[in-house]
């Protein structure tokens, strides 16, 4: 039996730097009860406080722009959006003010702010409690964007985000959050080094993903291994800055790629991946043409039977990996 | 639109010296000094941008000193003060160094920001000036978070957002009230209220003037003051932010002004706006803050037309000097354009 998933994961995570680093605080909305974000924030409110585990008014730009101005101030905060659409308020606070501060002053003072966004669709919740926007984020310099897949880096990325100095855009997806898996001690892991990760070999397809997509990636590996197709699935970890050699390795070997992506098809991340890939890659490398799969240019429709048919599921990412592969 | 602040927004009231006695000569020369030096280095930023050696916008407060230079008195460099787009007084009332402002408006590698902001992202974080940026609401909460902090931290420091009347306009600073009052946060709401929001007048964009109503929404305790009256404005900050490092939660200020120029540059805008004509200038002018505290201070012996002039003459000679220096600056090596995007150690 595992010790942990993904949820726990992301709880230990803020007891550790709650527990170490006296200048961490966390704000946002239903923390005296966490109900909105599964097990991952369970009792922080008694053990740490209410002083550092603050529950807020209904107030997603205040609320984000107080964590920046707190960050500026030699604090290290946590703000939490238990629904990534509800966060569209804050955009100001993110993209104007946190991304931009370093630069536009000279590179003097830098917001140690990690805002912490939840995906969290399904469930007939409909078009604004289910989106997935981290290209929008990725798209934006000055901004560290981090979606963890593993329960590891559930615990470690937010530990990583924390500790960095710069802003930090951490997604995780509720469609992660049932994974178990065994947590090794904290390693305190600088998130400028951290670069996509192949976590699982292959020879014939390389199957590229972040946050759910990657997850999805990994469970289509193992049955494609069944029709004799070895796929080497690649984690990104990590959008912006986006590292991409590790991936390009990886196609240079397999000379095959597929990139799945969690939210819609375009303008999204796996256009970046698709692009920034083979402007590098030798003419000719390729055996096929790339692909990607994504999800439909629309809004999450609501209703049961169009929200099914909506998400991506393995079974689409191995018809897709065969699709590129002419099988 | 209902016109409560009544006499306050009558630029033919309010011209008479402001109230002395009760303030030692010393602070009352450091206040009229601080507001010569902000009026001077904002007539030199006008003049240059006129003939065209500045290249980006430059929003001049000339004619609000007083608010920056009263309720800097009591700020001490541990502080964390926000601005927006008309924040050069806010900076110089804190650090009087217009050398800097100058090098920074130029764009050049010794400025404020190391050449990276212009006139409109300032920084002086040392001297308390944390930030100021063109989102004219863009601080509110990011002061209010960094006031929190300061609470956290265990100091009696405060937090200060400078916030104009069109400001007021934007969602964010209506929730950082709230927050800030039921989180107790230690910081001072300041509203520079000159009447305008770039060319448009309160009145076509809210049902009344007076700002304070939305203290008063939030149960935050506020003052409305003459903030062409330096004194005032000194006075009722000071108890104000008392008040605060003594635990007291937020407090709010309207301060009521007007600016010389228009709402970017050096120009009048007296053909692009609503309700703003030459006579309203000059009347406004006639309520100026610099006057009505250096005619009293005269007049009781505290400061002389001679000490006055040679002030100024030292103080033009010094921005003469500071501007050419400026001039002469190099700017930004190219690469700081990729280096500043992220801490370096990350």
């Amino acid at each position: 039996m595992k010790k942990h998933n993904y949820g726990t994961a992301i709880l230990s995570g803020f007891e550790y730097l709650l527990e170490n680093y006296p200048e961490v605080f966390v704000i946002g909305q239903g923390l005296w009860s966490p109900w909105y974000v599964g097990n991952s924030m369970t009792d922080l409110d008694k053990k740490f406080g209410v002083e550092r585990i603050i529950d807020t008014p209904v107030s997603e730009s205040a609320c984000t722009g107080a964590a920046v101005g707190a960050s500026l101030a030699g604090m290290k905060p946590i703000v939490v959006h238990p629904r990534m659409d509800f966060m569209i308020y804050a955009m100001d606070s993110v993209v104007n003010q946190a991304a931009k501060w370093s630069h536009m002053l000279g590179g003097q003072s830098h917001p140690g702010v990690t805002i912490r966004s939840i995906i969290n669709r399904g469930g007939e919740q409909g078009a604004q409690h289910s989106q997935a926007l981290h290209a929008w984020f990725a798209h934006v310099p000055g901004l560290r964007v981090v979606m963890p897949t593993t329960v590891a880096d559930a615990r470690d990325l937010l530990i990583a985000s924390v500790l960095c100095p710069d802003p930090v855009m951490y997604i995780d997806d509720r469609w992660l959050y049932e994974q178990e898996d065994d947590l090794p001690p904290v390693i305190e892991l600088n998130l400028s080094d951290q670069r996509p990760r192949v976590t699982q070999s292959g020879s014939d397809i390389t199957i590229v993903g972040s946050g759910h997509a990657s997850l999805l990636s990994r469970n289509a590996a193992i049955i494609l291994k069944n029709d004799k197709i070895s796929a080497e699935v690649i984690d990104v970890r990590v959008l912006n800055p986006f590292h991409v050699d590790e991936i390009i390795s990886s196609v240079k070997k397999t000379k095959n790629i597929l990139v799945v992506d969690s939210g819609t098809l375009t303008a999204g991340f796996s256009a970046e991946i698709i692009a920034k890939v083979v402007e590098r890659l030798p003419v000719d490398c390729l055996n096929n043409r790339p692909m990607r799969i994504a999800l439909p240019d629309a809004p999450a429709p609501t209703s049961r039977v169009l929200e099914k048919d909506y998400y991506l599921y393995a079974e689409d990412v191995i018809n897709a990996a065969k699709k590129v592969l002419q099988r | 639109m209902k016109n409560h602040l009544q006499d306050l927004s009558d630029p033919k009231k309010f011209h008479n010296s402001v109230s002395i006695d009760h303030l030692s000569t010393e602070r009352l020369k450091a206040m009229l000094k601080s507001m010569i030096i902000i009026r001077k280095t904002e007539q030199q930023l006008a003049l240059a941008r006129k003939d065209g050696l500045i290249g980006g916008p430059v929003h001049l407060g000339a004619g609000q000193e007083a608010i920056a230079v009263g309720i800097s008195e009591s700020l001490q460099s541990s502080d964390r003060v926000f601005g927006a787009h008309r924040s050069h007084s806010h900076l110089l009332a804190l650090n009087p160094d217009f050398y800097k402002l100058f090098a920074e408006v130029l764009g050049k590698v010794t400025g404020f920001s190391k050449g990276m902001g212009g006139s409109m992202h300032l920084y002086d974080q040392p001297n308390g000036f944390y930030g100021s940026v063109p989102i004219v609401a863009g601080t509110v909460s990011l002061a209010v978070g960094a006031a929190m902090a300061a609470r956290m931290q265990g100091t009696n420091d405060i937090g200060v957002a400078y916030i104009g009347d069109g400001a007021v306009e934007e969602g964010v600073v209506h929730e950082s009230f709230n927050l800030a009052k039921v989180h107790n946060a230690p910081i001072l709401f300041v509203i520079e209220n000159n009447l305008f929001a770039s060319h448009m007048h309160i009145s076509l964009r809210q049902p009344s003037d007076m700002i304070s109503r939305f203290a008063i929404a939030n149960e935050i305790p506020h003052k409305l003051v003459d903030g062409n009256d330096v004194v005032a404005t000194f006075d009722a900050a000071k108890d104000q932010i008392t008040e605060m490092r003594e635990g007291s939660g937020p407090r709010f200020i309207e301060l009521v002004t007007y600016r010389h120029y228009g709402h970017v540059d050096w120009r009048d805008d007296v053909d692009v706006g609503v309700d703003r004509s030459l006579d309203d200038i000059e009347n406004w002018k006639a309520r100026d803050p610099i006057l009505r505290l250096s005619r009293p201070m005269i007049e009781k012996g505290l400061w002389t037309v001679e000490e006055e002039l040679s002030f100024i003459k030292d103080l033009d000679k010094g921005i003469s000097e500071a501007w050419d220096m400026a001039m002469n600056d190099p700017y930004p090596e190219i690469d700081a354009t990729l280096n500043y995007v992220y801490a370096p150690s990350s």
